[in-house]
């Protein structure tokens, strides 16, 4: 089996993003930015499938602009085998994205694509989907345990009852929730060693890929900052303040 | 115009390799999730976490700038950002990784036989054996030349006698780079844990690097047999190079030390009011962190340079000796200005500024003490030995 991991760049987990002062979007000149920590999951899965033997390889693609590389070299560090780079200024959306991620995965043609459920800029969560749709081939979406038998997978799902587990003919698209796994750390002499994997750069518009139309983007405001609480002397003041906030009645 | 990073107003990062910011961010990582959590505690506690030792080694960390045994490779901008890193965590963590790479694995791999290469780095770099490093003695650090323990030929072996002091990693050490005066003057020795009339006890009640090991080591007629004496090297320059790589790393963990001070300040000067508005829209707080700021910029720079000629296999140990004066300097200022600017909250490790202080109290003191790398730069100026 070969899988394919889509990676995300983003800005890291742990800056606290700022929107630009005309509200077109958020700051990310300067802002330190790493893989979407989904795709990380995602990829950290598709390195421990491989360590038990059931793929061969691991292809890492990103679709974004040239300094996504970086976020390729960290996956190569952390195991894939090799990486594409989709380049394109850009920002991409979620049925763009799928449709290039289609055309890159019947060229590789791989029979998983193990992707993050969605990105922590956007949080559109649509591309695995649409992927799926696109290649007519079933999804596991938001996985939390995955394991194979005979050409099929088994997925255990989190969904608002509780777990459901579903059984998936492979070839298919999985997407990983926040408690498939933990990522490893990179190993300093992996570092070493991804700078001698292959890195694929291309064009977008070498890829022949359809652009459909763009969603367009109003404004971006920052969330209202939040009040500080206070604090009541007795029960009584609490309900009754919780009363008029509408909260009891 | 964008804000600037406040750890980085130079932007430093831009300067690095895509592998360098990738060493950064894994090991910063490391220390956010594994160290930041527990590290007041451990330091409160006088507790070494020995179970970071196998996460160290998962990591590459040991020995990382040595080619081959199993050793990462990395270049010495890598290994600074390293020691950066963990020192943001705590002194005593960077002293661990310091100990064991630079001033044993290092001169085991300089001045080592092949065999002595063979046997003690691949178990070195996975954290399976620890190392120590036996120079200064109890009369005094800053005079390596006045060594009085010794070496003395006994057929195919070596005798020693005589005691180290101030030994990190020492009690938990399975192997001492031990320094002895011979007929041939000082000889670097490998002497195991176990072997007779050898001694590493650990030394209590230090009130810096608390979270580290402190040892005496001690020789009483220790027979150690020939194929264990590093025949590379005679002489005060073998101990002396150990002491340039092991430097290099601890100028770049001050800059670490400092950034986590600063950090801390900025977030509670920001929330603290006093007299109606929060300390950070008052003039002195400003004044003291701007100083603060202005400190850390030029050690940023001068261990980013130091790296680069380092790389470029052009460094001068007086170049070393001028980084590790400024930047150790640097952080003990920054420390101490932050515990003062924390107030009453201070006191305790719930803030990091007071163990940082404390540990760079030990810092400043080892690896030649400030004294000792002003002098350095003395005679470098004027070529006059003063010291």
């Amino acid at each position: 089996m070969k899988i394919l991991v889509p990676i995300k760049r983003t800005i890291d987990y742990n800056i606290k993003a700022k929107v630009t002062r005309d509200g077109s979007g958020v700051v990310t000149d300067g802002v330190k930015m790493s893989i979407n920590p989904f795709d990380e999951i995602a990829l950290e899965e598709a390195i421990r499938i491989k360590e038990r033997g059931e793929a061969e390889e691991i292809i890492a693609v990103s679709i974004g602009v040239s300094g996504a590389q970086q976020q390729l070299r960290t996956a190569l560090a952390m195991g894939a085998d090799r990486a594409i780079l989709v380049e394109t200024e850009e920002a991409t959306q979620p049925l763009h994205a799928a449709r290039i991620l289609l055309k890159i995965r019947e060229e590789e043609g791989t029979d998983l694509v193990l992707m993050g459920k969605q990105a922590i800029d956007d949080d559109a969560n649509q591309t695995g989907q649409m992927l799926a749709a696109l290649w007519g081939r079933p999804q596991a979406t938001f996985t939390s345990k995955l394991t194979f038998e005979d050409g099929w997978l088994k997925a255990t799902r989190e969904v608002d009852a509780g777990l459901e587990t579903i059984a998936v003919e492979l070839p298919a698209v999985v997407t990983t929730d926040l408690r498939l796994n933990e990522p490893r750390f990179v190993k300093m002499p992996d570092i070493m060693k991804a700078k001698r994997k292959p890195l694929d750069q291309r064009k977008l518009e070498e890829l022949g890929v359809e652009a459909p139309a763009k969603l367009e983007v109003g404004t971006h405001e920052p969330p209202p900052e939040r009040k500080g609480g206070h604090k009541v002397e007795s029960v009584d003041e609490l309900v009754a303040e919780l009363k008029e906030r509408g909260v009891l009645s | 115009m964008q804000a600037l990073n406040p750890m980085d107003l130079y932007d430093i990062r831009s300067e690095l390799s895509d592998e360098e910011q990738m060493v950064q961010d894994t090991v910063g990582r490391f220390v956010d999730e594994k160290v930041l959590p527990n590290i007041g505690e451990w330091f409160e506690d006088g507790y070494f976490p020995r179970e970071l030792i196998p996460e160290f080694a998962e990591l590459g960390l040991l020995g990382s700038s040595l080619e081959g045994y199993d050793c990462a490779g990395l270049n010495s901008v890598s290994y600074g950002l390293i020691c950066q890193e963990l020192e943001r965590g705590d002194s005593g963590l960077r002293s661990f990784v310091s100990v064991q790479s630079s001033l044993c694995m290092f001169p085991i791999y300089a001045y080592g036989s092949e065999e002595q290469k063979e046997k003690w780095l691949p178990p070195m770099a996975r954290g399976e054996k620890i190392g120590c490093f036996g120079l200064t003695e109890p009369h005094g650090g800053s005079d390596p030349s006045n060594m009085k323990t010794t070496a003395k030929k006994k057929g195919d072996d070596w005798v020693i006698n005589g005691a180290k002091m101030w030994i990190t990693n020492g009690s938990i050490a399975d192997v001492a780079i031990v320094w002895a005066m011979t007929e041939d003057g000082v000889q670097g020795f490998l002497v195991e844990k176990g072997m007779k009339g050898f001694d590493a006890p650990e030394i209590k009640h230090k009130m810096s690097l608390r979270a580290s090991i402190t040892s005496s080591l001690y020789f009483d007629n220790v027979v150690v047999p020939e194929a264990n004496r590093l025949p590379k090297v005679k002489g005060l320059k073998g101990p002396l190079s150990c002491l340039t790589q092991a430097r290099y790393g601890i100028t770049w963990g001050g800059i670490g030390a400092a950034q986590a001070c600063l950090r801390e300040l900025l977030d509670y000067t920001a929330d603290r009011k006093l007299f109606g508005r929060p300390l950070t829209q008052t003039q002195t707080t400003q004044l003291r962190l701007a100083e603060m700021s202005r400190q850390i910029t030029l050690g940023q720079l001068m261990s980013l340079r130091l790296g680069r000629i380092k790389d470029a296999g052009k460094l001068h140990p007086s170049q070393v000796s001028l980084a590790k004066w400024n930047n150790i300097r640097m952080a003990m200022d920054v420390a101490r200005d932050a515990r003062d600017l924390l107030g009453g909250a201070g006191i305790t490790v719930e803030h990091c500024p007071i163990r940082h202080m404390l540990n760079l109290e030990s810092v400043i003191t080892y690896e030649g003490t400030e004294t000792v790398h002003q002098l350095i730069i003395g005679r470098e100026l004027t070529g006059e030995m003063a010291f």
